[in-house]
């Protein structure tokens, strides 16, 4: 049977340096158990306000589990780390100035 | 590995560009990196009215942590489908990569089924309050409002407390960040709905086309890591009470 240019197209493959699916598995399993952590965190009776930081955390790890992993930062140009974290860092400015302004601190 | 051919291109693909690096990744990252600043601006206003709500419902009242955390982790789960969906495609695996990106618009439509269920739900808001059994120490500041109409002369209170933007503060900014985030997602699911069957035609999507695969999947992701920080700031900071 021959095999037209888009059939060659159809079965090559690309080597993009990113990881592998295994990889992408496991990462799905940490974020499922911490979501569950998060969930049995947040019935605990007795951690009063210590429960903000754990949660904090606990969601930090996920947001950093999935742009490292999943959106390949880890893996691929600076550049694109530094657009991503550049307006993570402002938007984190205006989150806090205007919660500043609002005396939410006080 | 027959009928294959295997592009090496290392960590990141060389493009013909000045920077050497694709110029739609670098403006989708511009672009995600300047929707940071519009979640948080919305994030930031709704802790800035946080407890400044002069009437109820508020959040302890209406929200269900059981029920969101099961449309979070459908969420997450669908991130995972989008990630081996293009690593499939990578790897020449059409049909696999079909199936994988079926799933996670099958997800991403699920979750926001749990946001429409979840929105009828509060702009239907209702309880009630059994007198002869009451024990005020277990209601909500709201629901204590309503203990005075027990006056001796009725069995149960009925009270139809409806959650809309125009209610109150907290209804105002948690519809307005959740709205705004549940269209994300369906502008992603209706990307990647058309990717699907644009998939389907000879040639429309190949190993070689993948980086179009991976601005969507980018997309997709970064919905998912607003959804992680929406269900930890509105929703479980929402409801703990300590958190003033």
């Amino acid at each position: 049977m021959a095999h037209g240019p888009n059939d060659e197209d159809t079965h090559s493959t690309v080597d993009t340096g990113h990881p592998t699916a295994l990889t992408y598995f496991k990462v799905a399993m940490i974020l499922s158990v911490i979501t569950a952590i998060e969930v049995g965190v947040f019935y605990l009776e007795g951690l009063r306000h210590g429960i903000i930081p754990v949660l904090v955390i606990l969601s930090g790890a996920k947001f950093a589990l999935v742009a490292m992993f999943y959106m390949h930062l880890r893996y691929d140009a600076k550049l694109f780390s530094a657009l991503f974290v550049g307006g993570l860092v402002l938007a984190f400015g205006i989150g806090i100035s205007l919660l500043a302004l609002f005396q939410f601190f006080v | 590995m027959a009928n294959a051919e295997v592009a090496h291109t290392g960590g990141h693909e060389e493009h013909d560009t000045t920077t050497g690096l694709s110029h739609k990744k670098l403006l989708m990252w511009a672009f995600l990196g300047s929707d940071c600043m519009f979640f948080g601006s919305f994030i930031a206003t709704y802790l800035v009215y946080k407890n400044r709500s002069q009437v109820g419902p508020f959040p302890e009242d209406v929200f269900d942590i059981l029920t969101t955390s099961t449309s979070t982790f459908v969420l997450l789960m669908s991130s995972m489908s989008m990630v081996l969906a293009y690593s499939a495609l990578t790897r020449g695996n059409m049909k696999g990569f079909r199936i994988w990106l079926l799933s996670t618009c099958i997800m991403g439509a699920t979750f926001l089924a749990f946001q429409v269920f979840e929105f009828n739900e509060f702009v239907n808001y209702h309880f009630e309050l059994d007198c002869k059994n009451l024990n005020v120490e277990e209601l909500t500041d709201f629901e204590k409002t309503f203990v005075d109409r027990c006056d001796g002369t009725v069995d149960h209170v009925s009270v139809d407390a409806g959650l809309t933007p125009r209610t109150n503060l907290f209804g105002t900014t948690f519809f307005t960040l959740t709205g705004f985030h549940g269209g994300h997602v369906t502008i992603g699911v209706i990307w990647l709905l058309s990717i699907f069957f644009f998939s389907l035609r000879k040639g429309g999507i190949t190993p070689k086309k993948h980086e179009e695969i991976d601005l969507a999947a980018l997309y997709w992701h970064f919905v998912d890591i607003v959804w992680i920080i929406i269900f930890t700031v509105v929703y479980l900071f929402g409801v703990f009470p300590g958190f003033d």
